[in-house]
């Protein structure tokens, strides 16, 4: 008898669907696989058969076959264990076929017949969605995470044997809440801005980082704060939508680091400086997501940036550009998501010693500076210096208010809500995210402005995309301040953040 | 312009064709060569060919100077000897002179340096940033006077001279260690063309010559024999720059150094000269000062003193951006808020009160 049950596997962070067709037939009893499956999936034969019998099911003496289609696409992991022992049942007559027809199964067995929780079943159950099943039936543990996803029916499954009772119509299972965080539950706090004193001025360059969505550059001498104030980007950032936390939860379902809870900020990844290039943007040879993947809609923090491979660094470029990456593995490509804010922080030079005892030669600070220079960099729309903080100011001091993260947040989100309205249409979210073309014709300049842009060109050295850089940073800040046109100021302060250095090297 | 008498040029030729072997000779600490360089021909023969004399003979006997003369009018090369009017005067005291002077670039140089003194300008290759500031200040302060600048083409210190005194529309002379066409180190490709186009390369060596250990003290001679002042603006101790002025100590010259920090490894060399009483200099005013009397002829500004400007707010950051290294700081200072700051920062840099440093900060604009 033939039987075929749907399940999905992840295919980077996406679903891809595979059927499971089990065929048994009378011969002498074995059990083959087909279907390119990896370890993982041809030692699945075992669980099946211990989990079947532990569960009180029959296991069929019998010439067993199953196959999983696609077959020229390659297979990893557990999580098909669940869908090749029901397709077993419905094959020797022991569960309803007609029953899981609408059905699609994700789940790794224990060998007494309990479902163990498995990677992406998010992304399985937005994958079911779309190919129009109506139910989508997951362990457990995985319930909750399947929930977040709207228009399925997603059963929680606690054994094997239940399963069985579910399909003939003995059980039912409860309904499963979505794993969405309590709105009267406190929120985790996270790092507040309020909690730094002084540093108004790398305050002020985060804010703006996170109204326009732009990537940023710290130096400063070690200990100065630049990592204190790198974490508490994504608290100001604006609260992620429903579809980006359900993106967010989606990457980190994939990559096995979530909680199974819809996210409820975004993340922050700082990867260490000796990470290889495919550890930065995804790879390997069951291609995973990287940290920028990993950080997607929320920050990538690379603390010394010198310190990165060039090939490391270099790799960004793509993801930077397009805000997806892209990695060919065999014959076919994977598509990763890839949209984060970088901030990256190095050192004023190599030695990291205050101005006035530094020992660097003009040559070691060139080489330092070039290590430096790169696709990465020609990304950054804004520098600013973190020196430490007086000790006066740290232990006491006159006790300003210190603005809260929330005050912060609340002016980004009223900056990206005017962004939103401006740049409806263009398929860009952000002022950070706008192209060359898209930023001369967005940001339109007084007469008077222009003409001062033009005059600065001979005292300042901007290249073309430095003086784009400069029109989309001021364009933020006049967002910021609630303005529709730019004034020289915005265009003054945009210039105090730029880094020159860099393009004087190139040049 | 050959104007090479045939001893002297056979002479030039044979140092040329020596030059591994000095290398050989000078092992380890002895690193000048001057007195071998002022022996006559069969003494040199005898104490640095050794058992290569016979091939040394052969090659002088080999030696068919006027086709030299040729290939070097040829090549567009400047060659004088000792005995040539144009050949500098000041050169004329060294003990060794050297023989012939192979030189590129622009030959009314020579007439330069009869009438006017020049200076060199040495330093270490392992410069600061303040170094690097100071030796291209002074180097565009004498180049704009009229003041030739020698130097060494070396990275650092050198080369950073030679720059300035290029930006300041003055005459630049650098002295090499190889033939005046070998461009050595091979970063200064650029340097030594525009050197070239303004001023002179001159060495004792022919052309195509590569440069040894030897020939860099070796030519350290010619620096201070050519000049009437000798800058020291960056030097470990020991080091080069130290030969040189002790070169320009032993011919009678001034020697004069910039102050620097005390705990910094490459201002050893040049508070040392300062403690032995070397003048100090600060500024292009005081080389001027020390060459030709004091307050005699002073260094034409490069740019008007920019006004101070009317905004109270920008005066205010623009005075506090010459106490505090940071916006932060800045900020503190004057009781602005960062955006309000940042936007005079940005406000005075693009009307050219302040300009950038490497990698943040800002400073005043040079006047």
């Amino acid at each position: 008898m033939l039987a075929a049950v749907a399940t999905f596997t992840l295919d980077g962070v996406h679903a891809q669907e595979v059927t499971v067709e089990v065929d048994v037939r009378r011969g002498l009893p074995t059990f083959t696989l087909v279907g390119l499956p990896d370890r993982a999936i041809r030692e699945s034969r075992e669980r099946v058969r211990a989990a079947l019998l532990n569960s009180g099911l029959d296991f069929p003496q019998k010439r067993l076959t199953v196959n999983l289609a696609p077959a020229h696409v390659r297979k990893a992991g557990p999580s098909f264990d669940l869908a090749i022992a029901v397709g077993l049942l419905a094959a020797s007559a022991q569960v309803p076929p007609e029953q899981l027809e609408d059905c699609a199964l994700v789940g790794e067995l224990s060998l007494s017949g309990e479902l163990r929780p498995v990677r992406g079943t998010l992304t399985a159950a937005l994958g079911a969605r779309r190919a129009g099943y109506g139910r989508v039936l997951v362990p457990e543990a995985n319930a909750a995470e399947a929930a977040l996803v709207e228009g399925i029916d997603v059963s929680a499954i606690p054994t094997l044997a239940r399963l069985a009772d579910l399909l003939h119509g003995r059980w039912t299972p409860g309904a499963v809440r979505p794993a969405v965080a309590d709105p009267d539950e406190a929120r985790p706090e996270g790092p507040d801005l309020a909690d730094v004193r002084g540093q108004e001025d790398a305050k002020r360059a985060l804010e703006i980082a996170a109204a326009g969505g732009h990537n940023l550059l710290m130096i400063g001498p070690p200990g100065a704060g630049k990592t204190m104030l790198a974490r508490r980007l994504p608290g100001i950032l604006p609260p992620p939508s429903f579809e980006e936390a359900l993106e967010i939860t989606q990457v980190h379902s994939a990559a096995g680091i979530g909680n199974g809870r819809l996210a409820t900020e975004r993340p922050f990844r700082a990867p260490h400086h000796t990470i290889s290039p495919q550890g930065l943007v995804g790879g390997g040879a069951r291609p995973m997501p990287g940290e920028i993947t990993l950080a997607h809609r929320g920050v990538l923090f690379l603390d010394e940036l010198p310190e990165f491979a060039r090939a490391a660094v270099d790799a960004l470029r793509q993801p930077l550009e397009e805000g997806s990456v892209e990695i060919m593995r065999g014959q076919r490509t994977l598509d990763f998501p890839a949209n984060a804010i970088v901030v990256a922080a190095c050192n004023r030079c190599p030695c990291a010693r205050p101005p006035d005892s530094c020992s660097c030669t003009t040559v070691e600070l060139a080489r330092y500076q070039r290590r430096l220079s790169g696709p990465l960099v020609d990304r950054i729309d804004l520098v600013c210096q973190v020196e430490p903080v007086p000790t006066v100011e740290l232990v006491g001091g006159p006790n300003e208010r210190r603005a809260r993260s929330a005050e912060v947040r609340a002016r980004v989100v009223a900056a990206r809500m005017r962004q939103l309205a401006r740049l409806a249409g263009t398929g860009v979210l952000c002022n950070g995210d706008m192209d060359g073309r898209l930023t001369r014709r967005q940001v339109p300049l007084e007469a008077s402005i222009a003409g001062r842009l033009l005059a600065v060109r001979d005292r300042i050295p901007l290249s073309g995309r430095g003086h784009d850089r400069v029109l989309r940073v001021a364009r933020t800040i006049s967002d910021l301040e609630g303005r529709d046109l730019l004034e020289e100021s915005d265009v003054d302060e945009a210039l105090s953040y730029r880094l020159d250095s860099w393009e004087r090297i190139a040049a | 312009m050959i104007d090479s008498c045939t001893s002297c040029l056979r002479r030039a030729f044979l140092v040329a064709h020596l030059a591994p072997r000095i290398a050989g000779l000078l092992g380890g600490r002895e690193r000048r060569a001057s007195g071998l360089l002022a022996l006559p021909e069969d003494e040199l023969l005898a104490a640095a060919a050794g058992e290569g004399v016979e091939a040394a003979v052969e090659f002088l006997e080999a030696l068919d100077t006027e086709d030299e003369r040729e290939r070097l009018s040829a090549g567009g090369f400047s060659v004088l000897c000792t005995h040539a009017t144009a050949y500098p005067p000041l050169l004329r005291q060294l003990t060794d002179p050297p023989a012939v002077l192979f030189a590129a670039g622009r030959e009314e140089t020579f007439a330069v340096l009869r009438e006017d003194p020049a200076v060199a300008v040495v330093g270490t290759r392992q410069a600061s940033p303040y170094g690097t500031e100071v030796a291209y200040a002074i180097g565009r302060g004498l180049g704009a006077c009229g003041v030739p600048v020698v130097s060494g083409l070396a990275l650092g210190i050198d080369g950073t001279a030679h720059r300035g005194c290029l930006d300041g529309g003055g005459v630049p002379v650098a002295v090499v260690a190889c033939g005046p066409d070998v461009v050595y180190p091979r970063r200064h490709r650029g340097l030594h063309g525009h050197v070239c186009g303004s001023g002179l390369v001159l060495s004792e060596l022919p052309p195509g010559t590569e440069p040894y250990r030897w020939s860099f003290p070796a030519r350290n001679r010619i620096m201070a024999g050519l000049a009437r002042l000798t800058l020291v603006v960056e030097a470990a101790d020991p080091s080069g720059s130290l030969i040189t002025a002790d070169f320009a100590k032993d011919l009678g010259r001034c020697v004069a150094a910039v102050p620097g920090r005390v705990t910094s490894s490459v201002a050893q060399g040049t508070n040392g000269l300062l403690k032995e009483g070397a003048a100090a200099i600060t500024g292009t005013d005081d080389v001027l000062d020390e060459l030709f009397g004091v307050g005699v002829r002073r260094a034409p500004r490069a740019r008007a003193a920019p006004s101070v400007p009317d905004d109270p707010l920008l005066r205010g950051v623009l005075d506090a951006a010459d106490r505090c290294s940071s916006v932060e700081a800045i900020a503190r200072a004057t009781g602005r808020s960062a955006a309000q700051t940042r936007a005079a920062l940005g406000r005075l840099e693009a009307d050219g009160y302040l300009v950038r440093r490497d990698l943040g900060g800002w400073e005043r604009a040079a006047c």
